[in-house]
């Protein structure tokens, strides 16, 4: 049984078939990509899965259950964490917030706790806070814990989108363009990052992404999409060498 | 030399502050019918001297001196005298228990106020009233602050508080018109009081309830609409409810609000409230604000989030509803109109959105300010929009947003850096 399933799921914006029949298998480590033009229809697909729309068609399997007409946080809470495209962060809060707020649903200290400042919660919110400083190690980010994310780089704040959607411990993790606007060096930093999230935490990662180089270079299997509809589908070389998807979408860019 | 002065006030800790007021205000106690004699103003200077100032004009300098001489001058003084010694005891507490150095700052402050508004009957209810205020804004900054949405319901949940709190002490322990004999003998009032509060806030709570489900239901402002028309909906519901006396109003409630109780109840909002916005539910508030989208994607229930913080509010708003109507020991519908709407948003934006701090300095300026403008009259209604207005340009969140009210800060010793000594 694949970790997560999606099932000939079609989703319409009112006349407009953004997503037509999608299917797709992700395995406990794994690492996938999805490529295609510009309005494929990619961010809509992560949208479809984490809940954000419900699919007019089709259904998401995750662990052996339906994740259709779960609120977005209960799917996110199931365990598919995910950064924006846009970036979308809290702005009046610290990097270390963000990444405690993502601990929200592992927490159980309840509102008397909230109000009163119980043991457990002091107990719950030391514990959230390590495993933020974790993540933010992880993500060599650590020494900015405590700054305001407004201040930050923006190859920090995509970091910290990250580091916050590792600490909801996701089994799938869904990374929408995450080095966009990223320099040469900060993208390679990553591309070590993606492995060494992929290997100490045992998740698989569903990666949307432009550029070629990196797609090939860290994903297992690679589906491209044009006008919300697979047209191709394999491992690496079968995707550069397959003539659809080089008119479709390489042809227009050369190979980086 | 001024910074050199200043940098020496640096390591004056809370606790010596406190112990300076406490011997200015027991100084007013004793030599402020003399000096104000001395000084020939008509009396003490109830609210600091703006009641004075703005009626007779040239007595400004009588009340600057007295002003000087009782507090200014004694306060630093003392402050500066204690401060190693004050030091030292705050040093020791703030190696033990938190709350009990919390508590004994509190102390010291309850004495502080107690015998300062010993003065005047008018300044113990404008200080029971600026307590009050407190309350009520720091639970409306939790909706329009924190969580970002524009709620204009509170004089409708004050009206629920004041009036829930009211039947239950009137039925209870007052032998009332209304509600006919006592039903329990009145030494138990007091005591029972709390459970009166709780019982208003609770029935606030519920009319947050019927406000909220309609306008979190859906993503978009529908809340402002909705929590105005149930401002008016509880207004003219009670006007023509008979049993609880109408558009006349309530009165006669017992004496159940002294100092001492609208003084513990202040804190426990501020602790409560205080408490919450700094525990990760109460910063999930922020997240929806600040982006629902990635809050939902961050495992926050975001529903569940509005829902409670908006209830959470309005309970407190009750309860200061409650407060509110057994220190006037009368209530009629139409003090929880569109003017107390007014005062109460004034106080939020003017102190400062998602801030403690912010909402204590906003209620307590602001209800200083329109006491001591009373006199002006009408141009009290010019003068307190104009300085929103004022504060809206230049601090567009207000005098202290986004500010964490921390309380170890605030009550720990304070010694200058060494780099300085
Ligand atoms: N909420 C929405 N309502 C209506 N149409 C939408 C909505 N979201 C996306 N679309 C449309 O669906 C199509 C797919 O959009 P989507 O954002 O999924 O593309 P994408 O592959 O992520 O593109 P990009 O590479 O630019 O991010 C586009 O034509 C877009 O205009
Ligand atoms: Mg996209």
């Amino acid at each position: 049984m694949p970790l997560l399933e999606v099932k000939k799921m079609t989703h319409y914006f009112g006349g407009l078939r953004a997503v037509n029949d999608y299917s797709l298998k992700i395995d406990a480590g794994e690492v996938r990509g999805l490529i295609g033009p510009n309005g494929a229809g990619k961010t809509t697909i992560f949208n479809l899965i984490t809940g954000i729309y419900t699919p007019t068609e089709g259904n998401v399997i995750l662990d052996g259950e339906s994740t259709i007409g779960l609120r977005p946080h209960q799917v996110a809470a199931r365990g598919l964490g995910r950064t924006f495209q846009e970036l979308r962060l809290w702005r009046h809060m610290s990097v270390l917030e963000h990444v405690m707020m993502a601990r929200y649903s592992k927490l159980s200290y309840g509102l008397i706790g909230a109000f009163l400042g119980t043991s457990k919660r002091l107990k719950e919110e030391e514990e959230s806070r390590q495993i933020a400083m974790k993540m933010l190690d992880m993500l060599e980010i650590k020494h900015l814990a405590g700054d305001s994310i407004a201040n930050l780089p923006y190859g920090a704040q995509r970091r910290v989108e990250m580091a916050r959607a590792l600490a909801t411990e996701p089994k799938v993790l869904f990374l929408d363009e995450p080095t966009v606007g990223m320099t040469p060096e900060e993208l390679n930093q990553m591309m070590d990052i993606f492995r060494r999230v992929r290997d100490e935490l045992g998740l698989a990662i569903f990666l949307i992404e432009h550029r070629l180089k990196m797609v090939m270079e860290l994903c297992d299997r690679i589906q491209t999409l044009v006008f919300g509809e697979v047209i191709a589908e394999g491992v690496p070389e079968e995707i550069q060498n397959n003539p659809k998807v080089i008119e479709a979408y390489l042809g227009k860019e050369a190979v980086t | 030399m001024m910074r050199n002065m200043l940098n020496r006030f640096a390591e004056v800790p809370l606790a010596a502050w406190l112990i300076g007021a406490l011997c200015a205000v027991y100084l007013e106690q004793w030599v402020g019918d003399p000096l104000t004699e001395l000084l020939l103003l008509p009396k003490i200077p109830v609210l600091f001297g703006c009641l004075i100032v703005l009626k007779t004009p040239k007595l400004i300098p009588s009340t600057v001196v007295f002003l000087i001489l009782i507090y200014a001058v004694p306060i630093c003084v003392i402050a500066y005298a204690v401060r190693k010694p004050a030091n030292m005891i705050a040093a020791k507490l703030f190696s033990g228990p938190i709350w009990i150095s919390a508590i004994l700052h509190l102390g010291l402050l309850y004495l502080i106020l107690h015998i300062w508004s010993d003065i005047s009957a008018y300044r113990e209810l404008t200080l029971k009233f600026t307590l009050i205020a407190i309350i009520v804004t720091l639970s409306l900054n939790l909706i329009n602050g924190y969580m970002g949405e524009f709620s204009c319901s509170h004089p409708g949940f004050m009206a629920l508080g004041a009036y829930g709190a009211s039947v239950f002490s009137l039925v209870l322990f007052a032998d009332d018109k209304n509600f006919g004999e006592a039903l329990l003998p009145g030494i138990l009032g007091p005591f029972m009081f709390p459970l009166g509060l709780i019982f208003g806030g609770f029935i606030s709570a519920i009319g947050a309830l019927v406000v909220a489900i309609p306008s979190f239901r859906t993503r978009g402002d529908y809340l402002a609409i909705i929590s105005l028309a149930f401002t008016f909906i509880v207004k003219s519901l009670i006007e023509n409810l008979e049993f609880i006396g109408g558009p006349r109003g309530l009165g006669s409630q017992p004496d159940f609000s002294n100092l001492l109780v609208v003084f513990i109840w202040t804190v426990l909002c501020v602790w409560i409230i205080n408490n919450y916005v700094q525990s990760v539910y109460g910063k999930a508030t922020n997240a929806v604000r600040d982006d629902e989208i990635a809050a939902d994607a961050m495992t926050v229930d975001t529903r569940k989030t509005k829902m409670v913080t908006f209830m959470f509010a309005a309970f407190w708003a009750g309860v200061a509803g409650g407060l509110f109507a057994h220190v006037l020991r009368f209530v009629n519908p139409s003090t929880f109109g569109i003017q107390k709407l007014a005062e109460v948003l004034a106080m939020v934006y003017f102190g400062g959105l998602n801030s403690v701090y912010g909402s204590i300095v906003g209620a307590v300026s602001l209800s200083l300010l329109g006491e001591a403008l009373r006199p002006l009259e009408l141009f009290k209604w010019i003068i307190i929009p104009l300085l929103l207005i004022l504060v809206m340009i230049y601090r567009p969140t207000g005098l202290i947003a986004f500010k964490e009210f921390n309380i170890r800060n605030l009550i720990q010793p304070k010694h200058i850096p060494e780099d300085e000594v």
